[in-house]
């Protein structure tokens, strides 16, 4: 009962380790996730172009058709303020805007229906577009009405000639991810008035070249610019590193705190131990007259100590990942207790079991033959 | 005397000027005063004196449970004097058998294992230390009831398991504190038969008490009064002075 009571203390200490840690990591992943669908492999690009240094469509193409090793897609981004009417219903709050005929592959999205912009359709400038699931439904109906139906945008009629799969499942919301319409990058300049495209994302092959692809492209800028206050470079994966350290220092601190538990069930085992040895002092007493050497009793307490915190240990590890299931269930996210959590937290116990049982077995260890004889 | 042909008068236990010393405050108590004795192979001596007098210190002393302030102890021919704990646990547990007035057995631990426990600490591989420790418990008895534990015995079974216990080790002394303090005066008399009939078979014992009576038993006997010897000779002469 009272190695229970012990136990207690490394059980909470333990799960609570195992719990906090593993629901941080659970939360975490499932924003690393999202944040990965959003493109861990993109780099956005804008430029400030001056009459004397510029960079055109053009250059950045070729820039781009030399380093096709390293990029996957390429897209110019041309934002238009723009408001959609068919008939009398519109929308306002659409992001609009002109891209290359990759952003579909950029993106990483599918069409419900219809097909992409083509490289034909820039350099016709066809005035004709993608939209949102969003603006299918509200305009048209359904995406399939949608299809090669009439949209204005700002007084211009585009065809529609493809709509993209719904991204966001849970709801449609106005100036949500499915509010958008996407046309050739050429007639946006002229809709927005103005031929210079400042903003550019490229899509990497392989993530782990974003600091390679990253540096092309400033020693491409630079080359052209003299003066990188001209452009700024933006790697998407750069924002999920920030975010992996953060992470890493929130589930530090909060497996700390949980820590601090640890070290108050350690405080916990060495009290029960003082006790138990000096109950069995007559005990320690008895075994020395038999001829127990010093380190025959020390060995005995610390193994004692580190067994009951040991198991404390393993049934903390038991109970830490059953609540974290059910709590990771609860929440919405999957968390699992990662194996080092579980690891530093076992042999966190283990070793507080033996610092803290050394102190009263070495007391028992010391003591007196005949004291711990004579005593009752 | 049956016993002559074991007795080797070779000295077992010699003590050269004994001296144990307590501070208590300002006050200096000398619980030896200056002891000297040897005791030979074989014998059976009593050591008497009444609470205080120093016997307790004498018996913590020869038990290597204590070493003296000064003087010389040789056990076996070691010196004992001031040897450190290990050495001094090693001594206990290779050459001394203990049987104490409280019986001092471990509650947990049946009977099997209450007697393996000294050969446990001297290393004896598990299959002989039952073999031994079994034979042990059949010499005095018990052998049927190794699976029990102490405190489903009675006193005088306890104190039969704690003779066990002291000659599983074969100690080359046995060392008895009070051995019937604790039991009533039938039981008292199976112990004490016992005892004897272990000096008979050659084993050199020690025993402590206060009862006259009971040292009476002994061969010899030795009486302790404010820590000094004011008494060593043969049985029959000690008859004489009481």
């Amino acid at each position: 009962m009272r190695s229970f009571l012990t136990m207690l203390g490394i059980i909470i200490g333990v799960a609570s380790v195992i719990i906090l840690v593993s629901i941080v990591n659970g939360y975490m992943s499932s924003v690393v996730e999202s944040f990965a669908s959003m493109g861990v492999n993109r780099i956005s690009v804008r430029l400030t172009n001056l009459s004397s240094r510029s960079v055109s469509v053009d250059d950045m193409y070729e820039f781009y058709e030399e380093h096709r090793d390293l990029f996957a897609q390429m897209s110019p981004n041309v934002s238009v303020n723009a408001v959609l009417k068919k008939g009398d219903d519109s929308l306002d709050m659409s992001s609009v805007g002109g891209y290359s005929e990759e952003y579909l592959d950029l993106m990483d999205y599918d069409l419900e229906a219809g097909r992409n912009i083509s490289y034909a359709d820039i350099a016709a400038r066809n005035k004709v577009c993608v939209i949102g699931y969003y603006v299918a439904s509200q305009l048209f109906g359904s995406p399939t009405e949608a299809l090669d139906q009439t949209v204005k945008v700002n007084g211009y009629a585009f065809t529609v000639i493809g709509v993209v799969e719904r991204q966001d499942e849970d709801e449609l919301e106005e100036g949500g991810s499915d509010d958008f319409l996407w046309m050739p990058y050429s007639v946006a300049t002229k809709l927005s008035r103005s031929a210079d495209i400042t903003s550019y994302t490229f899509a990497t092959i392989d993530t782990d070249d974003t600091d390679t692809c990253k540096t092309l492209l400033e020693d491409f800028l630079y080359e052209v610019y003299r003066n990188d206050d001209l452009y700024n470079i933006t790697a998407n994966s750069e924002m999920l590193d920030s975010l992996n350290e953060q992470i890493g220092m929130m589930s530090a601190m909060l497996g700390g705190i949980a820590g601090i538990s640890l070290l108050v069930a350690g405080v916990g085992v060495m009290n029960i131990m003082l006790v138990s040895v000096t109950e069995r002092t007559r005990e320690i007493g008895i075994r020395k007259s038999l001829g127990a050497k010093r380190g025959t009793i020390m060995q005995q307490f610390v193994i004692e100590a580190a067994v009951t915190s040991s198991i404390g240990g393993i049934i903390g590890i038991v109970l830490g990942a059953i609540v974290t299931q059910i709590a990771g269930n609860m929440i919405g996210i999957t968390a699992t207790p990662t194996p080092a959590a579980v690891l530093i937290s076992f042999s966190v116990s283990v070793g507080i079991g033996l610092i803290f049982g050394y102190m009263p077995a070495n007391r028992a260890a010391k003591l007196n033959p005949i004291d711990a004889l004579r005593s009752d | 005397m049956a016993e002559v042909k074991n007795e080797t008068r070779e000295p077992l236990i010699e003590l050269k000027n004994i001296y144990k010393i307590y501070h208590m405050g300002d006050e200096e108590v000398r619980a030896s005063d200056g002891v000297s004795f040897t005791i030979y192979r074989g014998e059976f001596v009593a050591i008497v004196g009444k609470s205080g007098s120093g016997k307790s210190t004498l018996m913590n002393i020869i038990g290597a449970l204590d070493v003296p302030t000064s003087g010389e102890y040789y056990l076996g021919g070691e010196d004992v004097s001031d040897m450190t704990d290990d050495e001094l646990a090693e001594i206990r547990n290779k050459m001394i058998g203990f049987i104490f007035q409280q019986y001092n057995l471990l509650p947990k631990l049946n009977l099997l294992e209450n007697v393996e426990l000294p050969l446990l600490y001297a290393g004896v591989p598990a299959q002989e230390r039952k073999e031994r420790a079994l034979a042990s418990l059949e010499r005095v008895g018990l052998k049927e009831k190794w699976k029990n534990m102490p405190s489903q015995l009675s006193g005088g079974q306890q104190q039969r398991v704690s003779i066990a216990r002291a000659l599983a080790g074969n100690p080359s002394l046995i060392l008895a504190d009070e051995p019937t303090g604790a039991l009533d005066s039938r039981t008292s008399r199976e112990v004490l038969n016992f005892l004897k009939q272990l000096n008979e078979e050659g084993n050199t014992i020690v025993m402590i008490t206060h009862d006259n009576s009971i040292a009476m038993e002994a061969k010899r006997i030795i009486r302790v009064s404010d820590g000094k010897i004011n008494f060593d000779g043969d049985v029959k002469d000690y008859a004489a002075i009481l």
